[in-house]
């Protein structure tokens, strides 16, 4: 059995890239069984992603070695608790995201439908081979498919503004991609090794210049995923694509990339000790800080729900750089755990905004006027996923917050305390008024009761739901927390015996 | 088996010949002759590199029986094998590609054309086999002549590209000349092993040194060079897409193989590096060319243009891993060797296809192509994605290897240089990709539809849609090439490329 | 002094001098006839490079006589003429094909002046 799940990473990958494949030679011609094959290999994905999680925590790695790509470099897939979390979110949310966008894009009456979901496919193997891969070549060369393959996404709508917004995201994704391959080839120079190690594998020896270089190359590599400021401002425009890539990659899979580049890097390459001593933690986590502030200040300007959602994506894919980069165990498990919740709650808020869109045609907050009355399940969900991006209790928000705030107390930096506090009442201040204004501001227009497809609600139903278990009970599904708790073991070493 | 180093040259010279007495009566048996010519040398090519990989061993053949280094001899090694099998190869991919094309851009001249274009593989297969510096330069001016003879089948302003072209070619022909006859005063030899024995004793002599610098300029002329290069783009633009499917993945990398084997198997080590500054020099042209192409390409409305430019920057990332001399930028460069040719091959070939279907040449013309040309378009995002080196693309690996050799060698400029025109290339390729994907109706006051003037007087009497199989097929396998050579770069590193490199003590 | 040193290298200086001349032509003059001029030129003070690098003072051509046996100070060194011999049918290849390029040229844009040549396809396109 532990022979076969070896290559389970492996058929992850390949699963969707088959889809991918699939898709566009089934064609418009035969549209169910088209998005047949876009179930199908999500099911299948997220069946195999689940399948390697009693071994993983019982300390299993699975993965293969499939052949030398370079001298002493192989394309390789292990899998461990890091990789595994992050897996398990995407692919669980590509389920979901899967029937939604049957719904969006079946009730928008979208074009070119078949490059969509073949590309979205392309996406999802490489999301989950970044999660798998075992050494930094690999992770790059699945990171830059992520990058390609998200474009055609991006200038979906085809208008000049997706033109602009899609050359834009491209000059942002080369460069991030080009800086990456530029710091990689210093590591292989430095140490002749590129193999990911808990507890990292450089060393101070290779002097403070190098580190650095090194870091800044990476940090504009990831963080231009992962939306650090100043590297964040193509993340809003891309919005501009349809909900599901807005939902799926933009809020989960790409931008998580990004921040799970981060994971890798501070956990795997540098390691904690290294990457405090020189200094680059306080470096990234005063960049975080500010983003965090920052991101939340401009996501109240917006009127635009889906740019407004963006910017909150912005300041909370720093909650997690943030918890990373303070280094403590309990930040680090926050920040791990943030990954997950903030992909349950966000999503959900994403796919409201789509059904609204599609329903009623309606983009701006200040239209939303008593829509609540007409679709009453989506705004109630839309208002969990508030609350648990504000970090109230019993969402899963809470939970991660609570553990990236006593990470910054233990770290002694109070200051980024302050910083959570602070951003927890914007989210509030941004996120909550659209909820109320929606169930009590009374408007001519909304007369009667009406959602929007089965395919759309649903979803957003279950995406609720899921963030509310983790909220309620962490571990109660997937065992998600448990995850989450072994990576931060293997970083640190520190153990969480029991569970939090 | 000791045959295949004359053979591969020879076979190709006689497809030639009969190419040419056989296209007189029958223009297709002058072609199917040709054709089995690149087929036969190919096949021959390949024999000979699973031989030398499985023995280990250079096969040498002495010409006409006279023993070297009094005869001339020629060498089958590892780094010739590499490029035979490269050059007969993108040489078949190109015949059975020639000739829809050539009725198309050229007709009435392809009699001429097919025993001119096996005329110009023999050159350049020559080039990499001999073992005998002064017949280094017989084919070299045998592969040009054939070139100058193709370029001028081209459009209206051909014949006069291609007389600037010549002269820049004779320059860099006679340059490389005279070095060898300075080497050949001083030394006493022509053969390249033999002159590796003597020169280490000649390291200080002047008239060597003045001999390794007029060749290496004679051949860096050839290669196009950074600032050699002024003649490419006119020399591009006119050409048939045959003769530019060509010339510009093989014939400019054969003039940098023969700077690379100079370097490494003829001259004694140390002396392009310390004795004389030539692969630095080499490197910083490079680095200037890198940055020179990317940024012209850039400012190019005409597609062929934009690759011609293209190319000066490209050739530079072999003279790149020249100038970085060690062994693994120099297999990033040779890599580079290959992956340019199949990549810049592949956008040759496509663009012909698109001229024969659509007329159209101009990149702001080319919107739709994607609905149109599909099949073809997926062939070309691939050789976009390896132009701007994204893996799993060839491109990216001989990259990276590159930067590898730079923060060996420490050359920081390089390593940035790098960095930045990956950059650049990515601006200017995808620019193109977001045109053809465009729907052809989207915002029709793009101003170059009333320019205009650059458009084909022949107009397409095609059908829509991709190209006929004979075009298709080649460039499907240039773009299957394009990921398998990525893939497998490994292979050809650790079976040819790691040899190729020892000199230098890696 | 310096008549010795000049009187030992003359040849050299006036191959030197030739070469120049080739150049020039080659790159200065306008008039592409002119350069093709050049072009030889600068070939043929390639192929006196070679021969005067063969020469050998009191030597005889490179062929065996009897009467001074197989002594190889007797004989000027073959090599390089052969090698000349195959430069000039190479040089004389090239200088075919230019002035076949040359006469193309000159019928279709009737100068055989650089610049005229430039401007009128720029005109036509």
């Amino acid at each position: 059995m532990d022979q076969l799940l070896n290559w389970a990473p492996l058929l992850a990958i390949l699963v969707s890239a088959l889809a991918a494949v699939a898709i566009p030679l089934t064609g418009e011609r035969n549209r169910n069984l088209r998005e047949t094959w876009t179930i199908l290999a999500s099911i299948l994905k997220f069946g195999l992603v689940a399948s390697m999680i009693p071994g993983v925590l019982a300390g299993q790695r699975y993965g293969v070695e499939l052949l030398e790509i370079a001298p002493g470099i192989e394309l390789a897939l292990r899998v461990d608790p890091a990789g595994l979390l992050f897996a398990m979110s995407a692919s669980f949310l590509w389920i979901l995201t899967s029937f939604y966008a049957i719904g969006y894009m079946r009730g928008g009456k979208e074009r070119k439908q078949s490059r969509f979901f073949s590309m979205l496919a392309v996406c999802l193997s490489a999301t989950i081979g970044i999660c798998f891969s075992a050494n930094l070549l690999t992770f790059v060369l699945f990171y830059e498919i992520l990058s390609v393959a998200t474009y055609p996404l991006v200038i979906h709508a085809g208008s000049e503004k997706a033109y602009r917004i899609g050359r834009q995201y491209l000059v942002y994704a080369i460069t991030a991609g080009i800086a990456l391959v530029g710091g990689i080839a210093l590591i292989y120079g430095v140490t002749g090794t590129l193999d990911f190690v808990p507890g990292g594998f450089l060393d101070a020896g290779a002097g403070a210049p190098m580190l650095w270089t090194i870091f800044i190359l990476f940090a504009i590599g990831f963080g231009v995923k992962a939306g650090v400021m100043p590297l964040q401002s193509w993340l809003p425009n891309a919005m501009i694509a349809p909900t599901p890539v807005s939902a799926l990659l933009h809020a989960v899979a790409v931008v998580k990339a990004g921040v799970f580049g981060f994971v890798r890097l501070v956990g795997y390459v540098f390691g904690p000790e290294l990457f405090g001593d020189m200094g680059a933690a306080i470096v990234l986590a005063t960049f975080a800080g500010a983003t965090i502030v920052l991101a939340s200040l401009i996501a109240m300007t917006k009127d635009d729900l889906k740019a407004r959602l963006a910017y909150s994506t912005v300041g909370h894919l720093s909650y997690i750089v943030l918890g990373i980069a303070l280094l403590v165990p309990q930040a680090m498990l926050g920040a791990a755990f943030h990954m997950v919740t903030h992909a349950a709650m966000k999503i959900t808020l994403f796919f409201c905004a789509g059904a609204i869109y599609i329903h009623t045609g309606k983009k701006k907050v200040s239209q939303l006027d008593g829509i609540g009355r007409q679709m009453p399940i989506t705004m109630a969900a839309f208002g969990v996923g508030a609350v648990g991006l504000a970090g109230v209790p019993l969402v899963g928000g809470f939970v991660s917050k609570w553990y990236l705030a006593a990470g910054s107390v233990d770290a002694e930096l109070l200051i980024f305390l302050g910083v959570l506090l602070v951003s927890g009442l914007l989210n509030a201040a941004y996120l909550v008024p659209i909820v109320t204004r929606a169930f009590f501001r009374s408007s001519e227009e909304h007369p009667r009761f009406g959602e929007a497809s089965i395919f759309m609600v649903g979803p957003i139903v279950v995406t609720m739901l899921l963030s509310l278990l983790l909220g309620i009970h962490p571990d109660g599904i997937f065992g998600f927390f448990s995850v989450a708790e072994a990576i931060v073991e293997s970083v640190t070493g520190v153990s969480f015996s029991g569970g939090g | 088996m000791s045959q295949i180093p004359a053979l591969i040259p020879t076979l190709l010279l006689l497809a030639a010949l009969l190419s040419l007495l056989a296209g007189l009566k029958s223009q297709r048996a002058g072609y199917f002759l040709a054709l089995m010519g690149a087929g036969a040398s190919f096949l021959v090519s390949v024999l000979g590199l699973v031989e030398v990989v499985s023995s280990g061993q250079a096969i040498r053949y002495a010409m006409g029986g006279w023993i070297p280094p009094i005869g001339i001899e020629f060498v089958l090694d590892h780094l010739a094998a590499y490029m035979t099998t490269l050059i007969t190869f993108i040489g078949v991919v190109v015949f059975i590609y020639a000739p829809r094309s050539l009725h198309f851009e050229s007709p009435g001249k392809a009699t001429f054309a097919y025993p001119s274009m096996a005329l110009l593989i023999a050159g350049l297969a020559g080039m990499t086999l001999t073992g005998d510096v002064f017949n280094l330069y017989v084919f070299l001016e045998i592969a040009a002549l054939a070139a100058y003879a193709l370029l001028a089948i081209g459009e209206r302003g051909g014949p006069f590209a291609t007389l600037r072209y010549l002269l820049i070619g004779a320059a860099g022909g006679g340059f490389y000349l005279l070095g060898v006859g300075f080497l050949y005063f001083s030394a006493g030899t022509l053969n390249m092993a033999d002159l590796s024995g003597l020169l280490p004793e000649l390291m200080e002599n002047r008239a060597v040194m003045t001999a390794a610098a007029l060749m290496v300029v004679g051949l860096a002329l050839k290669m196009a060079l950074f600032p050699m290069h002024f003649w490419m783009p006119d020399v591009y633009h006119n050409a048939p897409t045959v003769a530019a499917g060509l010339i510009a993945p093989i014939m400019t990398k054969v003039s940098a193989y023969a700077i690379i084997r100079l370097f490494l198997d003829v001259f004694p080590p140390g002396f392009f590096t310390e004795t004389l500054p030539i692969t630095a020099t080499i490197g910083w042209l490079s680095a200037a060319g890198i940055l020179y192409g990317s940024i012209l390409a850039i400012a190019q409305h005409d597609y062929r243009r934009m690759l011609a430019y293209s190319s000066v920057g490209q050739i530079a990332y072999v003279g790149l891993g020249i100038g970085l001399a060690n062994p693994i930028g120099l297999i990033g460069g040779l890599l580079h060797i290959v992956n340019h040719a199949l990549m810049k091959g592949l956008l040759f070939l496509i663009g012909g296809a698109v001229r024969l279907r659509t007329g159209v040449t101009r990149i702001p013309d080319m919107k739709g192509l994607g609905r149109s040309m599909p099949w073809t378009m997926y062939a070309f995002v691939i050789g976009i994605l390896g132009m701007v080196g994204i893996p799993p693309t060839a491109g990216f690996f001989s990259k990276f290897y590159l930067l590898l050799g730079a923060v060996e060698a420490g050359a920081w400029i390089w390593f940035a240089v790098i960095i930045v025109s990956s950059l650049l290339s990515a601006v200017y390729f995808f620019r193109v990709t977001e045109m053809i994907f465009r729907d052809p109706g989207e915002d029709p006051a793009e101003t170059s539809r009333e320019e205009g003037g650059e458009k084909d007087e022949t107009t397409p009497d095609q059908p829509q849609g991709d190209p006929p199989a004979s075009m298709f097929i080649p460039i499907a396998i240039l773009a299957a090439g394009v990921i398998l050579v990525g893939v497998f770069n490994f292979v050809i590193i650790s079976a040819l490329l790691e040899r190729v490199v020892a000199p230098l003590g890696g | 002094m310096t008549i010795e040193f000049f009187a030992g290298r003359y040849p050299y200086i006036l191959i030197a001098v030739l070469m120049g001349i080739g150049l020039y032509g080659m790159t200065m003059k306008r008039n592409l006839l002119k350069k093709i001029i050049g072009m030889t030129i600068f070939q043929t003070s390639i192929y006196l490079f070679f021969i005067q690098g063969a020469n050998k003072s009191g030597a005889t051509i490179p062929v065996y006589l009897e009467e001074l046996g197989t002594e190889p100070t007797q004989y000027m060194n073959p090599l390089p003429q052969v090698i000349v011999l195959t430069a000039i049918v190479v040089g004389v290849a090239i200088t075919g094909v230019a002035l076949a390029l040359l006469l193309l040229t000159y019928k279709r844009y009737g100068s055989l002046d650089e610049e005229v040549i430039l401007r009128r396809m720029r005109e036509s396109g």
